[in-house]
């Protein structure tokens, strides 16, 4: 059966300067696949510099890889023309982090929502754009007539936020990239746009990849789960395995990091390996292999995916004595 | 035990065009040395206003308007603007919000160091003052070397770091940290934390640590204080807070927190908080609040003691007997 969107094999290299080598990969060998059957959520999780926005502009064709494909109902994201571009443009859709960067403060809400609907032609009359405004702004539980025609430094940044997700909604999208779409909203309103956009998987049948730093959220919202170090995948699974049993070394000290807010649940068991100024970059092998307390000899090497459970792998030589898989396979193991 | 930090009855209000707003309305906090309090509150409660009050950096329109903040046995709010420059680092330091993108991107940290030191007639020598910087940058795990780098040279949490020992330098006897790692990752969040710890056991300072994440305050602190609309709601221990909240907001916004138990369900606090120049009558919590009785919209509740240590400003409690 075809995937809705596949990437196979990317890479993305940034290159430094005209004439100088430097470059840095911001992801290495991703592979990843969506099923338009099997709608899910799907967290990308990593610290800064991890390489997830850009997989995030990289789903959204805004930047093109360096090796590798994307595809979109099988074909090549950067080779559509014309209308299947269109719908591309208009299945795929964005929120992003900050709630207050995206909107023009000279407009009122209600240009930002009838753009999308005129420039894909989705109503025939006003009344119908109308209508179709109230049915997204009441999905993401907001009340329209608070929202029209206010400008966008009346509202809150949830309601901002959730704005945000209606645009979205209104066009109908198969897969929503949330790049960290509460990390700038207070916890009491978290929970609401979290319940927004887990009810779009449900009611709506959209795919979203959830892309966070933040484990607490990605725990409660998402099915599965990839951890990100560096442009590469370090384990990848369910979101209860992952979470409650860790395998990776650098996702037990991510996981032992965050901070529960929870008093019975103390953090920091595990100690941090104080990071040096000049780090000796392994290009070859395991991106984590300074700052492992467990490094060996033979991590030097770039580790393979190794499946540790049904719904879990991690690419680490510590597992060796399990099957390995192939990056591009890695998807497969999650659950939807 | 002498209290480190005493604040009584403090009141900042901003002047706008459109009104009054008060951003902090009559606060009254007492903080023992080594002790730390999480000050929590949703964007716009008065969190930042009450470090900035605290230092005595509130810029007009805004104004202090009344009350105290006592240090050991000095009053901020009555010092001379000079003597206020003296005290700020000696007595109270502040670590603002993205505190890393404070420091001068030309200047080596060194200087910046040298310079906090210089600011104060500490009457040390030149070969003192350096040696000083140098083991405050020991002091959170930074070596040596760093004196003589430029910020760029190092990474977020780094940058950090030498902000909170550009803090410590003078050994204060109350830090205030505004979100100090709310741009960092997790695993360099709790290394940063770990660092303020050592750096406050080390000083018996105390510590105000503002911010909204309450898995942090959960982990890190011994009181937590939650504020709403310029007002201490509820000040209690982390304990306390966490398994027990009293106050309808606090119980609201411990509810709306995930855990590893409750997967997938979302409890947010309905409604939205109200802008400071349109307050609501009496208890400015009682629109959203699903505890609210006749009282609550016509009388704003005293703020008191309702059990040992704790205190709510709430009409469902009563005074402590």
């Amino acid at each position: 059966m075809q995937d809705l969107m596949e990437l196979k094999n990317v890479t993305k290299i940034y290159s430094q300067g005209l004439m100088s080598q430097e470059s840095t990969v911001a992801l290495n060998n991703f592979s990843l696949k969506m099923n338009e059957e099997k709608p899910t959520i799907m967290t990308v999780a990593g610290e800064s510099g991890s390489g997830k926005t850009t997989l995030a502009m990289l789903l959204l064709g805004f930047i093109k890889p360096t090796e590798g494909q994307i595809f979109y109902k099988g074909k090549d994201i950067h080779n559509l023309k014309g209308q299947e571009k269109l719908t591309f443009r208009r299945e795929v859709q964005a929120v992003f982090q900050d709630p207050f960067a995206v909107f023009n403060p000279f407009y009122t809400v209600d240009h930002l929502l009838t753009v999308p609907i005129k420039k894909f032609k989705l109503a025939k009359s006003k009344i119908e754009t109308q209508d179709k405004i109230n049915e997204a702004l009441t999905a993401v539980g907001l009340h329209p007539q608070d929202i029209l025609g206010r400008f966008p430094h009346q509202l809150s940044g949830g309601q901002r936020q959730r704005i945000n997700i209606a645009r979205a909604l209104l066009l109908r999208p198969k897969i929503l990239i949330a790049d960290e779409p509460v990390s700038m909203v207070d916890a009491s309103l978290r929970a609401n746009i979290l319940e927004t956009l887990s009810s779009l998987q449900k009611d709506y049948g959209v795919s979203i990849v959830y892309i966070t730093h933040d484990l607490t959220t990605a725990y409660h919202i998402a099915k599965s789960i990839v951890v990100l170090y560096r442009g590469t995948v370090m384990e990848a699974g369910g979101v209860d395995e992952v979470i409650i049993k860790p395998q990776h070394p650098y996702t037990q000290l991510l996981i032992d990091s965050i901070p529960w807010p929870d008093i019975n649940r103390r953090w920091g068991k595990t100690d941090i390996k104080v990071e040096d100024m000049e780090i000796g970059e392994f290009k070859a092998g395991c991106k984590f292999y300074s700052r492992c307390p467990r490094s060996m000899d033979i991590c030097k090497d770039l580790p393979p995916f190794y499946q540790i459970e049904p719904k879990q792998a991690a690419s680490c030589f510590l597992f060796d004595q399990n099957l390995q898989i192939a990056p591009e396979n890695m998807t497969d193991l999650l659950p939807h | 035990m002498e209290p480190a930090l005493k604040i009584n009855n403090l009141q900042v209000s901003y002047y706008t065009d459109a009104g009054r707003a008060r951003a902090l309305d009559g606060v009254n906090l007492t903080l023992n040395p080594g002790e730390k309090l999480g000050l929590v509150g949703e964007s716009g409660s008065g969190k930042s206003t009450m470090a900035l009050a605290m230092m005595r950096m509130i810029k007009p329109p805004g104004r202090i308007e009344g009350g105290e903040v006592i240090i050991g046995d000095v009053n901020l709010t009555t010092l001379s603007e000079e003597d206020m420059l003296k005290a700020r680092l000696s007595r109270i330091a502040y670590i603002p919000q993205g505190a890393m993108n404070s420091l001068n991107p030309v200047t080596r940290i060194g200087a910046q160091m040298v310079d906090a030191i210089k600011a104060h007639d500490t009457g040390m020598s030149k070969k003192e003052i350096i040696e000083k910087s140098m083991e405050s940058l020991e002091s959170v795990d930074l070596k040596r070397e760093v004196f003589k780098m430029y910020p760029h040279e190092l990474s977020g949490g780094m940058k950090q770091r030498v902000c909170i020992a550009i803090g410590i330098l003078l050994e204060p006897q109350v830090i205030v940290a505004d979100e100090p790692t709310s741009a960092l990752d997790v695993i360099t969040q709790r290394q940063v934390m770990e660092t303020i710890d050592k750096v406050q056991d080390k000083l018996g300072a105390a510590i105000i640590l503002i911010g909204h994440d309450m898995g942090l305050m959960a982990q890190f602190v011994d009181r937590v204080a939650v504020m709403y609309t310029g007002r201490l709601m509820e000040v209690s221990s982390v304990k306390d807070m966490f398994t027990r909240p009293k106050h309808p907001y606090a119980v609201d916004l411990i509810h709306s927190l995930p855990n590893l138990e409750n997967k997938g369900v979302f409890k947010g606090i309905p409604g939205v908080a109200p802008a400071l120049l349109r307050l609501p009558s009496g208890c400015s919590f009682h629109p959203r609040c699903s505890q609210a009785i006749e009282i609550c919209q016509k009388d704003t509740p005293p703020y008191q003691e309702i059990e040992d240590n704790r205190f709510a400003a709430c009409h469902l409690f009563q005074e402590k007997a």
